[in-house]
């Protein structure tokens, strides 16, 4: 719909520019992300130790923070006077500030080591655990375990993880711009922005968000031929505790987990302890603005969910890839581009404040679809790899095999996609922001209102507030999952 | 079809109980109806009057409201739009979308001629410091530029602060503006994409001093009875923003839209508007300005380019500003 109001197609220098840190940004971020998961999934695999669950359940936490908000918590532990420079001062280093690339990379990485971790855990978990005692009763050396079994579970894996998360950061231009220091961080997105905003130039918007299309689209197709299938064929699913090697694996595994744990949630820890105060005195609105934040996370998971399955499957039976792509495609369209799409398209029909939260939820489950579509697809083909040729001679109907065969094995991804998709919904701001009426604020919304009244400290409470709402959600859907996939 | 049929079925729900009273919309940006806002005293205070429902619809600021009414053109529901600033008026004037409004005597500090806007309430842009921290304010962009003071601004693509900063330097300097940018570049941290992320990390500490109002420090002074706030008084004087209300031509409701700008301009929203918004009154009411504006720092020079200035020279301050800060 915006498409269709394009009109000049030449690129600014500036938009030029733009598109180059664009790239590197995201392509540094994401090279970050997904490098630094694989010793932390892989700890987090082979070890077991106190509260191990909940710190992969806290993992989800940064992902699904506004983004606001964690910018502040990091800023909190990594800007001036926090404990990073306070400890370079007693050493009498000089002050380090964390504007410029390296912050926003920075803040990427926050952001996208736990989804990264936690997609390649899934990884790990997928390889059948019968692998691992046959590669232990060979007494095979754990390098050789690692070029045999976990070497070609990454290839498989780390391509999309790594497409995943440079799709997000192409699309995110709030941590550019906060971090960044100044107009030399500029990303496609904020100029997709000020010329829907500012400068009402439909065509030029519609022209960089083309550009936009086209990056994520070949981002995606690239990612999808590097892709290997790793063939390990199918397990017994059992429960099998894997020993894992001593010594100084041992101990970088340990390293490993400590500095992860310590990196993400000492600026959650920020976020918590600013927005305490606060909570005695919660202004009235807060509770139907909730509501409101929870039914749509909900209503636009379950969609997302249920959508992300039915293409996960179809892309896993297909030799296409265009599935594939149709799927991630949302990634790279901005929340602002597709709320303005929509508003086009029903404005004709019905006042579009009317249809705000409908808008919301549709807006929501369309942009967290590829996020979940990613985390399904490679379980799907392993399943279609395993299974398919099973349940096809056995002519089994499609009910019975969604039933008793998909669902129970995809329940952990299913589980966890669904609450990631909600949490995201929870945080949502841009689309609601186009369309709210009189009274009709999502808590994000409501923070915002907070901040614009000068109200911080109530902000900060109402952010902690959307903060542990969007994890309760997150983690019941995610417990949800594995309680069925366990059973 | 079925998307009409779908949008046909909702329309019956969501409309309001048919009554007879007129209602009468007003689009303005969110925080003005948020529950701090100005927007539902004034709402109570005309309904009660007019014999009429108002209805706010909003958009995200004053910059987005103008993008609304043109994605919106001639079949706009709205009758009012509340929110817009000079640096806008010219490009919404253009629009023809909008229609004469009659005058109201104000108070500015600058003569207001525009004939299809009304202002309804303004401040002075400042940067804003803690007494605490910073002993010896700049008292000019200059002395801001060869200090160590960090500050963080508001980015003039995606924000009406961030605009009027750009603008103030452009009325100031001129020509010379890219050179005071260049000179600022090492006291900006960063650049956020709005005021509220800019005012945040300013309270947290992160920054000096932070691109807000003059009438910022009111509102810690008198809310919270915290006087550690002050805005820095440059020499070079301040830009202004100046917020104004206008009506639209296909308004089905005129009598009623003029009746509301009226109640606008009037005493008992003037006063809402400055403890709200934050803002000097577009006209002082007759019990004069809250306890605690008395301490605030007044300007010697008020710098406001007209809508047209404003419009020519919005495009290349914001490249100038851009080519600077980006070396």
């Amino acid at each position: 719909m915006v498409a269709a109001r394009a009109d000049s197609f030449a690129l600014a220098p500036a938009d030029l520019q733009a598109l180059r840190f664009t790239l590197l940004q995201a392509s540094l971020s994401a090279a970050v992300s997904s490098l630094l998961a694989i010793p932390v999934a892989r700890a987090l695999f082979r070890r077991r130790f106190p509260l191990r669950g909940a710190l992969i359940s806290l993992l989800a936490a940064p992902f699904v923070l506004p983004v606001v908000v964690a910018v502040m918590g990091l800023l909190t532990v990594f800007g001036r006077g926090g404990p990073i420079n306070t400890g370079l001062a007693w050493f009498g280093l000089p002050e380090v500030s964390i504007f410029g690339l390296h912050g926003i990379v920075l803040a990427n990485v926050f952001f996208n080591l736990p989804l990264a971790t936690r997609m390649l855990l899934h990884g790990w978990q997928a390889i059948p655990a019968e692998r691992f005692r046959l590669a232990q009763s060979l007494g095979l050396p754990p390098s050789a375990q690692f070029r045999h079994l976990e070497a070609p579970m990454l290839r498989a894996r780390l391509p999309g993880i790594f497409a995943v998360i440079l799709l997000i950061c192409l699309a995110s231009f709030a941590i550019a711009l906060m971090l960044g220091g100044g107009p030399k961080a500029s990303t496609l997105e904020l100029a997709i922005y000020q010329s829907l905003r500012f400068e009402f130039d439909l065509g030029r918007a519609a022209l960089l968000a083309a550009v936009q299309f086209a990056l994520c689209a070949a981002i995606t197709l690239a990612a999808a031929r590097l892709t290997l299938p790793q063939g390990f064929g199918a397990g017994l699913s059992r429960h099998l505790q894997i020993s894992a090697p001593n010594g100084w694996r041992r101990a970088l595994d340990i390293i490993a987990v400590i500095v992860a744990a310590v990196f993400l949630f000492a600026p959650l820890l920020a976020v918590v302890i600013k927005g305490l105060p606060g909570l005695t005195t919660l202004p009235n609105g807060l509770w139907p603005a909730a509501l409101r934040s929870v039914s749509v996370a909900i209503v636009s998971a379950v969609l997302a969910t249920s959508a992300a399955l039915i293409l996960a499957n179809g892309a896993a039976h297909s030799k296409s890839r265009m599935i594939e792509l149709a799927a991630m495609l949302p990634l790279a369209a901005s929340s602002l581009v597709l709320g303005t799409g929509l508003f086009l398209l029903v404005r004709p029909f019905i006042a579009p404040e009317n249809l705000a939260l409908a808008i919301t939820i549709l807006v929501n489950a369309t942009l967290t679809l590829p996020y979940l579509f990613r985390l399904l697809l490679p379980e799907a083909r392993q399943l279609q790899a395993d299974y398919g040729r099973l349940t096809e001679s056995l002519g089994l109907p499609r009910r019975t095999i969604l039933r008793f065969v998909t669902l129970p094995r995809l329940a952990r991804p299913l589980g966890y996609g669904a609450g990631l998709a909600a949490a995201l919904s929870m945080g949502d701001l841009g689309v609601i922001a186009l369309f709210a009426g009189d009274g009709g604020a999502t808590l994000p919304l409501f923070v915002q209102h907070l901040i614009g009244a000068y109200r911080l400290q109530q902000a900060a409470a109402a952010a902690l507030i959307l903060v542990a709402l969007s994890f309760v959600l997150f983690w019941a859907f995610d417990r949800l999952g594995s309680h069925y996939a366990d059973a | 079809m079925t998307t009409k049929l779908l949008a046909a079925g909702l329309a019956i729900f969501a409309s309001p109980a048919l009554a007879d009273t007129p209602v009468l919309t007003v689009l303005t940006y969110d925080s003005f109806t948020s529950e701090w806002g100005p927007g539902p005293a004034i709402e109570k205070g005309f309904e009660a009057t007019c014999g009429c429902d108002v209805k706010f619809i909003t958009a995200g600021d004053g910059a987005a409201l103008l993008a609304r009414v043109k994605l919106e053109g001639a079949d706009s529901k709205a009758d009012l739009v509340v929110g817009l600033d000079t640096n806008l008026t010219a490009d919404a004037t253009a629009t023809g979308l909008f229609a004469p409004v009659t005058a109201q005597a104000n108070t500015l500090p600058v003569p207001f001629e525009d004939p299809n806007f009304i202002p309804f309430d303004w401040g002075y842009f400042a940067f804003v410091y803690d007494k605490t921290k910073v002993t010896t304010p700049p008292t000019s962009f200059e002395e801001l530029a060869a200090s160590n003071l960090k500050v963080v601004i508001e980015d003039p693509r995606s924000s009406t602060p961030g605009l009027g900063l750009v603008l103030w330097v452009k009325a100031a300097y001129g020509d010379k503006a890219p050179q005071i940018w260049a000179d600022l570049a090492d006291n900006i941290i960063t650049v956020t994409p709005g005021w509220s992320e800019a005012y945040g990390m300013f309270t947290e500490g992160q920054a000096d001093m932070v691109l807000s109002y003059t009438t910022s420090p009111a509102y810690h002074l008198i809310a919270e009875s915290d006087d550690t706030k002050a805005a820095a008084s440059f020499t070079e004087g301040h830009y202004m923003q100046v917020e104004v209300a206008g009506k639209l031509a296909t308004s089905k409701q005129p009598a009623l839209a003029d009746a509301f700008l009226a109640y606008l301009t009037a005493d008992a929203a003037q006063s809402t508007l400055i403890t709200t918004n934050w803002m000097y009154p577009a006209k002082t009411p007759a019990e004069g300005l809250p306890k605690g504006f008395e301490t605030l720092i007044q300007p010697a020079k008020s710098l406001l380019m007209t809508a047209a200035d404003a419009e020519a020279a919005r495009a290349p301050a914001i490249a100038e500003w851009q080519a600077a800060l980006s070396k």
